[in-house]
């Protein structure tokens, strides 16, 4: 959300490359792969582009002590804004960020603009405890190389009050029923047309939707007209998770799109709200920790990806962050920290419940099914949003 | 003192004699070092950044990298302007619509108050009227805009206040009502303030010879008061109108789904698409051009 100039950094960035050329670190590296088979001696620092609290200090303060690798943080306000750091200043991280925590939204295109490198999971201990739909997911990993380790991911629910909505919903066709005029909210994000696509794909199977991020022209008017009838029935598109909350203890809202932080916030208050995976399933979100291209630590930044996906430090993370962890070692953990958040979090669920996700990923013209390239792109769906909300 | 001249003896005196010589013989030079860094720090930081924006307003944005494609283009302004998907021209007039409303608005609200400020009060509840037309200022812009979210609420002190009377409920949460109040009420001190000094600065003895002419209030007001504190009105309306029209905090905290204003849309597009962002940022800069014009034809700026 906040502004950048562009180029502000360019003798910055030249100075720590050349700096970061000259300390070039030393790392085992495998001759065939190409990559690194050991981790080395950490240099002393690192350097992240992350979601706020992501190297919280409850639990990176450790990491710090254990390695030595001082820890420098940029927290970025949007997936678009995370691409633009990295990519930007001569792209690879500049020489100078070495681990950003991507979204599926941001990550194929830090991968395809060549910004970040495969890691070797073998590395990272806790990669092979991982739930399945982590290990290889297909937001950051392309022809079996992984450009990065998932960290944690979360879900776009449905939210309704059990006092006030009987009765309970099982479908995606509560949010654009008229029965709750005005006591609807929906979160301000384009990437939110992705649950219309994926209610449409289910509901009106005669558009043939394939993939809700994958799109047609017909199929995106679909999706553009379903959310322009919705509007009237909307109380307000949120814009802050915690903003959000309000909505229901205030009872402006009793049924809407949201997050498992703002439900579990709520019944913590008692508010009576619960929430479902409705039976069309969900697009949720999945974020990365990627290497980039320049590093100059790469070896605090192995460092970090050994230490992140532990389970005490994803159940730390999860709680502070209010998401969930890949490795579901971290569910007793989690309880031992917040009652019930294992379960509140969906970390106990069946493998098959992550699988059925449909993660965030970037809308592109070239779409994969069918080698069409008449998909409408990120830039559609900003302009079509707009047109929607405004 | 004796100290002192000791310390300088010697070269540095001499040298801090020399300039301040050469000052004096050449004025102009003094001028110029004078005016110089606040001159420098005038262009470098307020008019390039401007710059930039108007530069980059004509530029595109790569859809796929978000980043910025330098060709000259009037693609953005075209999205604008687009009757065929009025998408942003109506988002622009609701912003020019509620910030309009706002202004009128906190004139009215704020004439009285500064009239009482300025010619009734004694001096102790002027100060007392001061601080607390600026108390919310010392407070966070942030909280003050998201406790009006608890009090217009479906279950806040409002519809507690109004139920307690027998009223059916107020629906104004996430509305464009509730942006229009929190709007007048955020934006009110810079209303105030204008035309406080404004009515101040009015000779007391203009009030008595235009009652000695036998003229009333309301014609005293019209033809003597409002010609000569109207510089101050709009003054204070510059401020109400154009913080209105660059907000987007409110929009997305009190607002409704009908609600998006051109801040809300600036702050969006900010990091996916920087060139449409610039673009949309110049039409408060023209409305706010226009609307200044409009102002100098009504005569506010002749009394400055």
């Amino acid at each position: 959300m906040r502004k950048r100039i562009r180029g502000r950094h360019l003798v910055f960035v030249a100075l720590v490359a050349l700096v970061g050329a000259l300390v070039a670190p030393t790392v085992g590296v495998s001759k065939s792969s190409g990559l690194p088979t050991s981790i080395g001696k950490g240099e002393g620092a690192l350097s992240v582009v992350e979601w706020a609290a992501y190297t919280d200090k409850s639990f990176a303060t450790k990491f710090e002590k254990q390695t030595g690798c001082k820890i420098t943080r940029k927290d970025a306000g949007s997936s678009n804004e995370m691409f633009n750091i990295i990519h930007g200043g001569g792209g690879g991280g500049g020489g100078q960020y070495d681990l950003v925590s991507a979204s599926g939204d941001a990550s194929l295109r830090l991968i395809y603009a060549g910004d970040v490198v495969p890691v070797n999971v073998k590395l990272i201990p806790s990669w092979k405890d991982f739930l399945p739909a982590f290990k290889s997911p297909p937001n950051n990993t392309v022809k079996g190389l992984h450009y990065g380790i998932s960290i944690a991911w979360g879900p776009n629910t449905l939210i309704y009050n059990t006092k006030k909505v009987k009765p309970a919903p099982t479908s995606w066709a509560a949010i654009y029923d008229p029965k709750y005029k005005g006591l609807i909210t929906v979160p301000n994000n384009p990437i939110q047309m992705a649950d219309a696509a994926l209610y449409l794909q289910k509901s009106q199977p005669a558009l043939g939707i394939k993939d809700p991020y994958e799109l047609t022209k017909p199929q995106f008017d679909a999706v553009v007209s379903l959310l322009k009838k919705q509007k009237s029935l909307l109380k307000r598109y949120w814009v802050y998770p915690a903003d959000n909350i309000k909505d229901y203890t205030t009872g402006d809202s009793v049924i809407g799109a949201t997050w498992p932080y703002q439900t579990l916030s709520l019944q913590g208050a008692k508010v009576p709200v619960k929430e479902i995976i409705p039976k069309e399933g969900v697009t949720g979100w999945s974020d990365t920790w990627m290497l980039t291209k320049r590093a100059p630590h790469p070896n605090c930044a192995y460092l970090w990806m050994k230490y992140a996906p532990t389970p005490q430090v994803q159940a730390k993370q999860a709680n502070v962050f209010g998401e969930t962890p890949v490795n579901p070692k971290a569910c007793s953990f989690m309880n031992k920290i917040v009652k019930g958040s294992c379960a509140g979090y969906h970390l106990n669920a069946p493998a098959s419940y992550a699988k059925s996700i449909r993660f965030w990923k970037t809308p592109i013209a070239d779409c994969g099914w069918g080698g069409r390239k008449d998909c409408m792109d990120i830039q559609a769906w900003n302009n079509a949003w707009a047109g929607i909300t405004g | 003192m004796a100290i002192d001249v000791a310390r300088e003896a010697g070269p540095l005196r001499e040298a801090r004699l020399r300039v301040s010589a050469a000052f004096w013989r050449r004025p102009r030079l003094k001028l110029l070092a004078l005016l110089v860094p606040p001159v420098a720090a005038f262009v470098g930081v307020y008019a390039t950044s401007l710059g930039a924006l108007l530069a980059s307003s004509f530029w595109t944005s790569d859809a796929f990298t978000a980043q910025i494609v330098h060709s000259w283009s009037l693609g953005q302004f075209r999205t604008i302007f687009s009757f065929h998907d009025p998408t942003y021209l109506r988002i622009a007039a609701r912003t020019v619509e509620i910030a309009a409303a706002v202004t009128v608005t906190d004139a009215l609200l704020a004439f009285p108050l500064a009239y009482y400020m300025a010619r009734i009060a004694t001096r102790r509840q002027r100060s007392l009227l001061f601080v607390l037309v600026l108390l919310p200022l010392w407070s966070s812009y942030l909280v003050r805009i998201y406790s009006w979210t608890t009090i217009l609420s479906k279950t806040g002190p409002l519809n507690w206040i109004v139920n307690g009377l027998g009223l059916p409920d107020t629906h104004l949460a996430y509305t464009n009502w509730a942006m229009w109040i929190v709007f007048s009420y955020v934006w009110l001190p810079f209303m105030v303030l204008p035309i406080y000094t404004a009515i101040e600065r009015v000779p007391g003895s203009f009030l008595e010879a235009s009652a000695d002419l036998g003229a009333r209030g309301g014609r005293t007001f019209r033809s003597v008061l409002l010609p000569l504190v109207f510089p101050g009105v709009v003054a204070g309306s510059i401020f109400t109108f154009s913080l209105t029209l660059g907000d987007y905090i409110t929009p997305a905290l009190v607002g409704g789904s009908s609600s998006t204003l051109i801040g809300s849309i600036v702050a969006e597009q900010s990091a996916s698409n920087l060139a449409f962002a610039a673009a949309f940022a110049t039409v408060p800069i023209a409305v706010m051009a226009v609307y200044l014009a409009i102002a100098r034809r009504l005569g506010a700026f002749e009394a400055l």
